[in-house]
């Protein structure tokens, strides 16, 4: 699989990553054992030859039966997996008297019941149109500002040295498993609190990326500084041989290489903060609201309006399908690193 | 990926602390390392904005949280574990409870299961690529999506929801489809056929060689299925045999004689007809396209009925949604979700599982079954248990599905959704609210101690 490189995230693990080669190591170990003892009696028998043919031919016509079948359930699957979306798809491509009148299958047979007028008049609502751009306002800085805030912090775990270093790293380790709903309390009171010259930071765009960011860091962190801490040693001590200040290290060397790692975490840190719905809907208000939480709000009486919601949540699925078949080789290697080792 | 990750990925949750390795020892001469190693207090400066933002919105919430969760509503006073009892207190809290330990339960192990099939199968094909693709796309989109999606998808009406479209048209499949809801004999005395507890029956007695005549009326147009024919008078029945029309005994336009079949009446195709004698059953037939049956192999005298089946409406589908079958539906949503996730994870596992392995316990004599059983999967195990646990972790946290599927239905209830509810959904008890979320927060602990364990281990 393409992606057995994008173990490359954290270089040092490669594809026998860290949990499974303990066991890897060990059953392979036994399993030639097993083989060498099978041949050992097969060839001291005597009937070893004889037996292998007849086995791999019955072996071989009900593996090609098993491929087919597997095959055909593939393929029902797959669809499976389609249909749900696609009749999102279609619903939105219809009028509320067609979806009430009968399911978005009929379209087979009445294609002329397409029209893209759910979306016309769902890009004329200035309250749906506002909440994409906070969508917007909203993911890019969040994924910006974590990317460089966790650079800075992974390059000082792996090549800084200061007092406590590895404990520090053990507690962005343990916070990764934070659940989000332990700070909403606390950070919504804190907000409140913060009123500066007008500026209040409950509700506003600011503190949602800024909670976004801080829950996005430990992830961050761990997924750049396994990678940054696999560069190669030389690379930098040439660097500061040079005498490159740190700044220009980091800038110059570390950023650049990091390009995989940090491709993967840019993507991660933005479907999340595009498809929340959670931290919107404790802090922001309706000015700062991004599109989740808009639609979350059209959605009280459900099948009045779903020339509103299957449009809405077509534009709002939309972009993160487009940046996830552009990136989805980046997807998976995040994916992967972060968790099979 | 999920909002509901909250910054956790997925991925790093549970095994991801193992990847972590030390730098490479340090190999060159003390001199020139002191001289290349910088100052601490730079270490900080690179540090300062990650400390300052995971210490101020991450690490004191815990703490704040922790001390909030003993004190009442209003926070003036101070009332001990109360709050952590009333989340096992009330009908609706219990129910909140009892859908998060079947969610944890459930989900992980399924969509674990689920990834391994799809891992496993796709090793045989050439399309695995595009498959896995398909699978994985709904891990991109919002849950907020999906349980729109969902929504459609479950919707009560089989005319409208598609996971009821599916079971009506297989439930139709292997039962027949064709019922006339409503249809009934004429009232007033002296017809040929009277309704006795939903069924229609013949009111004389049918010798063996005769024939019966079933008018009904009341026929809904939409239940007429267009392969009816025009009604037909009965074929004459030979001995043994009962022969006989169903018909809707209504001529368009008016005129004809009642209780006979008329031109331009049409024969009821598809309706169940027995033969009843001493309340047992001894002969049964189905309608042809004009309406007419044959009921053979009877002798004596016999009661000609028409079961209350004929009459019921059709099969409608699951009520996906209602209060017995909405956790299960939402966790299925789920699984449409997560599935993709394990497949990918355990489909790299099995990609490092050495080829030899394999080729040896098949060189043994082992039928792929045993391979899988006794090779793959324990060679698999730490791979299973990463996502297990990870998905443990998420479904803890579950909280846009139920809010979007569930649509404040008490019955989808789960801790999560609960937390949120108490504290800014209109139940106004922060203290509350800290204490699912304390509550959450002492479920994943052992996780992080997981992880840590695993980074040090890896350390020495």
């Amino acid at each position: 699989m393409s992606t057995a490189d994008g173990t490359d995230v954290t270089p040092d693990g490669a594809p026998e990553g860290g949990g499974t080669d303990a066991a890897t190591a060990g059953a392979p170990a036994k399993g030639r054992a097993a083989n060498g003892a099978g041949n050992g009696a097969g060839n001291g028998a005597g009937n070893g030859a004889a037996g292998a043919p007849h086995r791999s031919l019955a072996s071989r016509l009900v593996g090609r039966a098993g491929g087919t079948v597997a095959q055909v359930l593939l393929v029902l699957v797959a669809l499976f997996w389609l249909v749900p979306t696609f009749g999102l798809f279609v619903e939105s491509l219809r009028s509320t008297e067609d979806n009430n009148a009968g399911g978005w299958w009929k379209v087979f047979s009445h294609p002329s019941q397409i029209t893209a007028s759910a979306y016309s008049s769902l890009l004329d609502k200035p309250d749906f149109v506002d909440s994409f751009w906070n969508t917007v306002l909203i993911t890019v800085p969040a994924t910006v500002l974590v990317v460089v805030i966790a650079s800075l912090a992974a390059y000082a775990f792996a090549w800084l040295e200061f007092p406590g270093r590895d404990w520090l790293f053990l507690v962005v380790v343990a916070l990764l498993v934070v659940p989000v709903q332990v700070a909403l309390l606390p950070v919504a009171k804190l907000y409140g609190n913060i009123d500066v010259g007008g500026f209040k930071m409950y509700g506003s765009i600011t503190g949602v990326v800024l909670f976004h960011v801080a829950f996005g860091l430990p992830f961050a962190i761990f997924l750049l500084r396994n990678f940054f801490a696999a560069i190669p040693r030389d690379l930098l001590e040439a660097a500061r041989m040079d005498g490159g200040s740190e700044w220009t290290i980091f800038r110059r060397v570390i950023f650049p290489l990091g390009g995989p790692a940090i491709a993967s975490l840019g993507i991660f840190q933005f479907l999340w903060v595009w498809n929340d719905l959670l931290v919107a809907l404790v802090f922001a208000n309706t000015g700062a609201q991004p599109m989740t939480k808009w639609l979350q709000s059209q959605m009280r009486q459900f099948t009045g309006n779903i020339d509103i919601l299957a449009p809405g949540a077509f534009l709002s699925l939309l972009v993160p399908l487009v940046v996830f078949f552009a990136f989805q080789r980046y997807f998976v290697q995040g994916v992967l690193a972060g968790s099979v080792k | 990926m999920k909002p509901s990750n909250e910054g956790v990925p997925p991925a790093a949750t549970a095994g991801g602390a193992a990847a972590v390795t030390a730098p490479a020892a340090p190999g060159r001469g003390r001199g020139a390392r002191e001289r290349l190693t910088p100052p601490s207090w730079l270490a900080l400066l690179f540090l300062l904005p990650a400390l300052l933002l995971l210490g101020f919105l991450v690490v004191y919430p815990i703490v704040y949280s922790v001390i909030r969760s003993f004190f009442d509503a209003s926070g003036g006073s101070f009332v001990g574990f109360d709050n952590y009892t009333g989340v096992f207190q009330g009908h609706d809290d219990l129910v909140a409870v009892r859908n998060t330990v079947v969610w944890v339960v459930v989900a992980p192990t399924l969509v674990t299961i689920i990834g391994l099939f799809f891992a496993v199968l796709t090793e045989r094909i050439r399309w695995a690529t595009a498959f896995k693709l398909v699978v994985f796309m709904p891990m991109a989109i919002s849950f907020l999506a999906s349980g729109v999606i969902f929504r459609l998808v479950y919707q009560q009406d089989p005319d409208q929801g598609v996971a009821n479209a599916a079971l009506v048209a297989i439930h139709d499949t292997f039962k027949s489809g064709t019922t006339y809801p409503g249809a009934g004999p004429r009232t007033g005395g002296d017809q040929p056929v009277h309704e006795q507890g939903g069924a229609v029956l013949g009111s004389a007695p049918v010798q063996a060689g005769q024939t019966a005549l079933m008018p009904l009326v009341k026929v809904k147009p939409e239940y007429l299925p267009k392969d009816a024919k025009p009604a037909a008078q009965p074929p004459a029945a030979k001995a043994g045999q009962v022969t006989g029309a169903v018909w809707f005994d209504f001529t368009k336009g008016g005129g004809g004689e009642p209780n006979k079949p008329n031109a331009g009446e049409s024969g009821l195709p598809g309706v169940k007809v027995e033969a009843v004698r001493g309340g047992k059953v001894v002969a049964s037939a189905t309608t042809g396209e004009d309406g007419t049956f044959t009921l053979k192999k009877v002798s004596g005298a016999v009661t000609v009925r028409l079961p209350k089946s004929n009459f019921t409406a059709s099969y409608g589908g699951a009520e996906w949604l209602g209060s017995t079958l909405i956790t299960p539906a939402i966790i299925g949503s789920y699984l449409w979700v997560w599935s993709g996730f394990a497949m990918v994870l355990i489909a790299a596992g099995l990609a490092a599982i050495p080829r030899d392995a394999l080729e040896a316990a098949r060189v043994d004599g082992a039928t792929e079954w045993q391979v899988f059983r006794r090779v793959t999967i324990p060679l698999l195990a730490p791979v299973l248990m990463v996502v297990l646990v990870t998905l443990v972790i998420n479904v803890l946290k579950v909280f846009d599905l139920v809010f979007i599927i569930g649509g404040g239905d008490p019955n989808a209830n789960v801790l999560a959704l609960e937390m949120w509810t108490k504290s800014f959904g209109g139940g106004n008890d922060p203290g509350a609210g800290s204490a699912i979320a304390v509550l959450l927060f002492l479920l994943v602990l052992p996780a992080m101690l997981f992880n840590i364990r695993r980074l040090r281990q890896e350390r020495k």
